[in-house]
């Protein structure tokens, strides 16, 4: 790299690497707070894509999107734009984990999102490949991209996804490029490396795509949108988004899928130890799936259209890395499949990606001042987890050069929390991928709430607007002020009071009760009650939404606010970043060790650092009492 | 920063002097309150002015369990800084752990080790300069209530927690699995089977519970292992201590190929007694594990007793067991003073610097003697163990307690047909208490258990 003729070509607030999921959270949020920014990526033509399924959402990673949404993101505004299908997943369950997923029209959500970048100001678009990153005194100062060119800057978002010396693999077919032939980043990370930065290899893959007209979709059961969707985004209604949806269909694999697996595993490069990297356990090839799971007789195969002007079906559930020849005959033995013409084979990607143990909280490096990262660089997997940290990253890149404080966002606040404090912490030895079982609170961690819980922290940030803002507090009000006269209505056991509550198999009344009592009724709801409910003002739905889950859950709701309570205690008590856990002659060796490497903000943090104990955390008290008393 | 009630006993426990319970916290005045009754029986703690002895009893669904003096030290100007109560009695062991339980009944919670010296120091009570000395308890502490909770499980009840811990984390990845991929696992019908388990899981904690009530979580009392030659008459010895033929007794060297543990009490002492293999050089594979055991138990025993035969010459394995209880408290029988005699009290008594006592096991002579030796021993202070096992018991019936608590929430949940997301809430709270009973966190098992059960994924 040192061959090639340095110059300087223009100077930045902040440079982003990388123009994906991440990095177009990033660059926007740093550029709609007023910085000078610029985001790199490696072809015009692939700003947001979605190399791998055609969706947005699903189980908690829905929670991830309204959360991105409620800060002031742009991934839920886009997939609303762009969605051909529309699903509320686990409606039939509790709220904390009801979840929105919407099928994306990909080539739309890339040509949008990038059309919102082209459409921002302060921001800069630009192919090419940054090959160095440039710092002085441990510290930022700007970027070197392929041709020579620096960009001096202040701060440094890093999302490179899956491009930092990608490969592509199926049997012995070996492409050293990114996703869908993209050129891979071959360079960064050696400059990475220099800077000191422990660097892993994982793994992810993705299946085969096939030609709509070669499918025999009467095999298959049609999967239809909801009649009424619910937008991602709480600046839209759902009446704005509304339209005509497609459908995805479902089949099955079967035993003549297996047996031509089985009998072809030794071509896989996983099992032939061809692919080094590692791989998510929640998104297996189906090879692994056939291998681990032998006593299943089939396995789902979702098939899922890749947009309204293509016609490629994405082939959900059969993610393989077998020869060639192999997915031919595999696909084709799936019900429907029979003549399937295959548009792109499936393959498995391995990438350099960072042990996310070296990041502090706000997402930049703890021995790189001004160096931050996001997205599947930082060893998670997905779309969402990629935007969540990629907006944080964005937040707080653009906040450093600001001067001001840095945003974290905490466990008890979001999934967003969770999953930068898990990445953060306890570190990750395959792509990390969110779950709803990850939330410790997630009864507060709704999708429906997510505007409550982070709409202020956007606005105080910067990136939500005044009359955004008022709106929420105004739904804040009508949700308290219902809630309140819910509670404060008495109900007597008149007759028909009775006959309602007779006709929803809900034991009668013997004496007077309020209303909130009734809507604590697992057979009742604040809609079922509105006939008892004489003095109802019809309020919008998602108020209607709040008060009914307040009201219905109240219980459990209270019991883990206060778990929150307790944990934000220990949260709050923040640890001085020039503690020398060495002087610190109780802890034990291994606690001393970990801290040491983690360097926990708070208190909170260290306590769930695998290997620190409830004694050491005493002791930690116990010394920084010490500390500030002396 | 803490403000929940804590309670423990203060004082070494021995059936001799007087026990004190402490307990610190803003309930500590309210608990007493609830459980004093005055000589005149009008009496309120809480009204009391601070710094006062009172003398009264305490009292349990209106029955006296013992007389005592209750010391009342309001915040801040306590230990601790917050407000203390001490109550002193005098009723021995068993009445003093009756009378922590009733404390902890009433809303306190066990203390974590080295909590009222961390409580003190961070409430300013103790000097700066004690810092280090405070870290230092609290670490010692902690370690000696792991080891000592580890050690003293009773075996099966740590093989029922885990089973039980499995199941649940089971029955939470499954519940998780589906939510997680609604359109490949199905929870209909699940709940009926989740009930299923969770009733059993908690017929086996109430039992657990029910036989923690008689002390029996983990073993309190004084390590004592009985070791000696094969053949020596030790499990004679354990015999006439017990009143029973617990061990096999035979004329064959080498009969008792395992340890036997067994708890007596001598004069109020509780002994967990283990009746060892004999020590000798041995080629026989099965007996050599038992010397091996037997070996540790030395180490880890809070007392020795040796078994010497007198009726043969002192020999090699002798002298290895002498060499294993150099540094150990120990009291030497030696045993079959009805037969010929061949080693004297005076000649072992110089080899080893120990009390020696001529005994016969099978003429049950010199064991009142025996006893008497033990007595003196414990009262006078010379052999001691461990008085964080009560408190570490405190903390596990407590911690099975409110394990069934969570568990009787789940089954209210199935019968509320609440959805099945709240259910791996509180399940996840009963899989979390039971851990702490076996020194486990949770890191990572449910992801874990999720990913290597359930197929999920695109």
């Amino acid at each position: 790299m040192g061959i090639r003729m340095a110059y300087i070509y223009e100077s930045y607030d902040v440079v982003v690497v990388g123009a994906g999921h991440a990095g177009c959270e990033a660059a926007l949020a740093s550029a709609r707070l007023g910085l000078n920014t610029i985001v790199f990526t490696i072809s015009m033509d692939s700003v947001a894509l979605m190399p791998c399924n055609p969706n947005v959402g699903g189980s908690s990673k829905g929670h991830l999107v309204r959360e991105i949404d409620a800060l002031g993101g742009e991934m839920g505004k886009n997939i609303d734009k762009t969605y051909i299908q529309s699903k509320m997943l686990n409606e039939s369950k509790g709220p904390a984990v009801h979840s929105l997923r919407a099928q994306a029209d990909k080539m739309e959500y890339s040509r949008t999102m990038r059309g919102v970048l082209e459409s921002t100001d302060n921001l800069t678009l630009k192919q090419g490949e940054v090959v160095e990153i440039l710092s002085e005194d441990g510290k930022v100062t700007g970027v070197k991209t392929y041709s020579g060119a620096i960009y001096p800057c202040k701060a440094v978002v890093l999302c490179t996804g899956t491009y930092l010396k990608a490969r592509c693999i199926y049997g012995d077919v070996s492409n050293y490029t990114g996703p869908n032939g993209l050129s891979a980043a071959n360079y960064l990370t050696e400059s990475l490396k220099n800077l000191g930065i422990e660097m892993f290899r994982f793994k992810t893959g993705t299946p085969a795509r096939i030609d709509k007209r070669s499918i025999d979709f009467s095999k298959m059961i049609e999967q239809k949108g909801d009649d009424k969707i619910v937008p991602f985004s709480f600046t839209n209604t759902a009446e704005d988004i509304q339209k005509e949806q497609i459908s995805c269909w479902l089949t099955y694999t079967n035993e003549q899928t297996h047996e031509i697996i089985r009998e072809n595993l030794d071509r896989s490069p996983i099992y032939s130890g061809a692919i080094e990297g590692t791989g998510p356990r929640y998104c297996p090839s189906i090879e692994d799936k056939v291998v681990r799971f032998a006593d299943k007789e089939r396995h789902q195969v979702f098939i899922e259209p890749e947009g309204n002007y293509t016609n490629e079906m994405y082939i959900g559930g059969m993610s393989s890395s077998l020869p060639e020849d192999v997915q031919y005959k595999m696909y084709r033995s799936v019900a429907g499949l029979e003549n399937a013409k295959i548009v792109r084979n499936a393959y498995a990607i391995e990438y350099d990606c960072i042990n996310p143990m070296q990041l502090k909280s706000t997402l930049e490096f703890k021995n790189v001042k001004g160096l931050f990262s996001g997205g599947q660089f930082n060893g998670s997997s997905g779309y969402e987890e990629a935007a969540a940290q990629g907006l944080i990253a964005g937040i707080n890149a653009a906040l450093k050069v600001l001067n001001r404080e840095q945003v974290v966002i905490d466990r008890s606040s979001a999934y967003i929390g969770v999953l930068i404090d898990d990445l953060v912490t306890k570190g990750t030895r395959e792509p990390y991928r969110m779950m709803t079982s990850r939330a410790e609170y997630r009864l507060i961690l709704r999708q429906d709430n997510a505007d409550s819980r982070l709409t202020k922290i956007g606005y105080s940030i910067g990136l939500i607007s005044e009359e955004r803002y008022q709106n929420l507090l105004n739904k804040e009000k009508m949700i308290q002020d219902e809630i309140l006269r819910l509670e404060n209505t008495n109900i007597g056991a008149t007759k028909d009071v009775q006959e309602i509550l007779d006709k929803n198999n809900s034991t009668l009344l013997k004496s007077g009760t309020t209303l909130a009592e009734l809507v604590r009724r697992p057979e009742l709801s604040y809609e079922i009650v509105k006939g008892i409910d004489k003095k109802r003002v019809d309020l919008p739905d998602d108020v209607k939404e709040q008060v009914n889950i307040n009201i219905k859950y109240d219980g459990y709701i209270k019991r883990q606010l206060k778990q929150v309570e307790q944990f934000k205690k220990l949260e709050n008590k923040l640890i001085p970043s020039d503690i020398d856990y060495n002087n610190i002659n109780s802890l034990r060796n291994e606690a001393k060790q970990k801290l040491v490497s983690v360097k926990p903000l708070s208190v909170g943090q260290a306590s769930r650092i695998s290997g620190v104990s409830p004694a050491d955390i005493s002791v930690l008290l116990v010394y920084l009492e010490q500390l500030r008393r002396s | 920063m803490n403000t929940d009630t804590i309670a423990a006993i203060a004082t070494a426990v021995s059936n001799a002097g007087i026990s004190i319970i402490r307990i610190s916290g803003e309930d500590a005045l309210s608990i007493i309150d609830r459980i004093y009754l005055s000589k005149g029986g009008k009496k309120k703690i809480s009204e009391v002015n601070s710094h006062t002895v009172h003398y009264g009893y305490i009292i349990e669904n209106s029955q006296v369990v013992d007389e005592a003096l209750v010391l009342i030290m309001k915040g801040p100007n306590s230990y601790t800084a917050e407000d203390v109560v001490e109550i002193q009695c005098h009723g021995g062991v068993v009445v003093t752990k009756r009378i922590l339980d009733i404390v902890i009944k009433q809303g306190a919670r066990p203390a974590e080790p080295g909590e009222f010296t961390k409580r003190a120091f961070l409430n300013g009570r103790i000097d700066l300069s004690q810092a280090e000395a405070v870290m230092d308890v609290i670490n010692a502490k902690n370690d000696y209530a792991l080891k000592s909770s580890i050690k003293q499980l009773q075996g099966n009840l740590l093989s029922k927690i885990n089973e039980i811990r499995k199941n649940i984390i089971r029955d939470i990845a499954f519940i998780e699995a589906a939510l997680d991929d609604p359109e490949h696992i199905s929870l209909d019908n699940f709940s009926e089977e989740l009930l299923t388990h969770v009733s059993e899981s908690k017929i086996i904690l109430e039992k657990l519970l029910s036989s923690s009530d008689e002390g029996r979580i983990l073993k309190e009392g004084i390590n004592t292992a009985i070791i000696g030659k094969p053949n020596a008459g030790k499990s004679s010895l354990l015999n006439v201590l017990l009143g029973e033929e617990r061990a096999i007794v035979t004329d064959i060297a080498g009969t008792t190929r395992d340890t036997l543990e067994e708890s007596i009490n001598i004069a109020g002492i509780g002994l967990n007694i283990i009746d060892t293999a004999g020590i000798r050089k041995t080629s026989d594979i099965v007996e050599q594990i038992g010397v091996s055991k037997a070996k540790k138990w030395i180490e880890e025993a809070d007392l020795v007793i040796y078994v010497v035969d007198a009726s043969s010459e002192l020999d090699v394995n002798d002298r290895d067991i002498i060499s294993l209880i150099e540094n150990k408290k120990a009291i030497i029988l030696l045993n079959k003073i009805d037969l010929n005699i061949k080693v004297k009290e005076e000649e072992i008594r110089n080899i080893t610097g120990k009390d020696v006592i001529s005994i016969s096991a099978k003429e049950k002579l010199g064991i009142d003697q025996f006893k008497d030796t033990i007595m003196h021993m414990f009262f006078t202070g010379n052999i001691d163990f461990n008085d964080e096992i009560y408190i570490t018991n405190a903390r596990h019936k407590q911690a099975i307690q409110e394990s069934l608590d969570s568990l009787e929430q789940v089954v209210r949940s199935i019968k509320d047909q609440m959805p099945e997301d709240f259910y791996s809430i509180d399940l996840m709270s009963a899989y979390e208490r039971l851990g702490t009973i076996i020194g486990e966190s949770i890191e990572d098992d449910l992801v874990n258990t999720i990913f290597s059960e359930f197929c999920m994924g695109k």
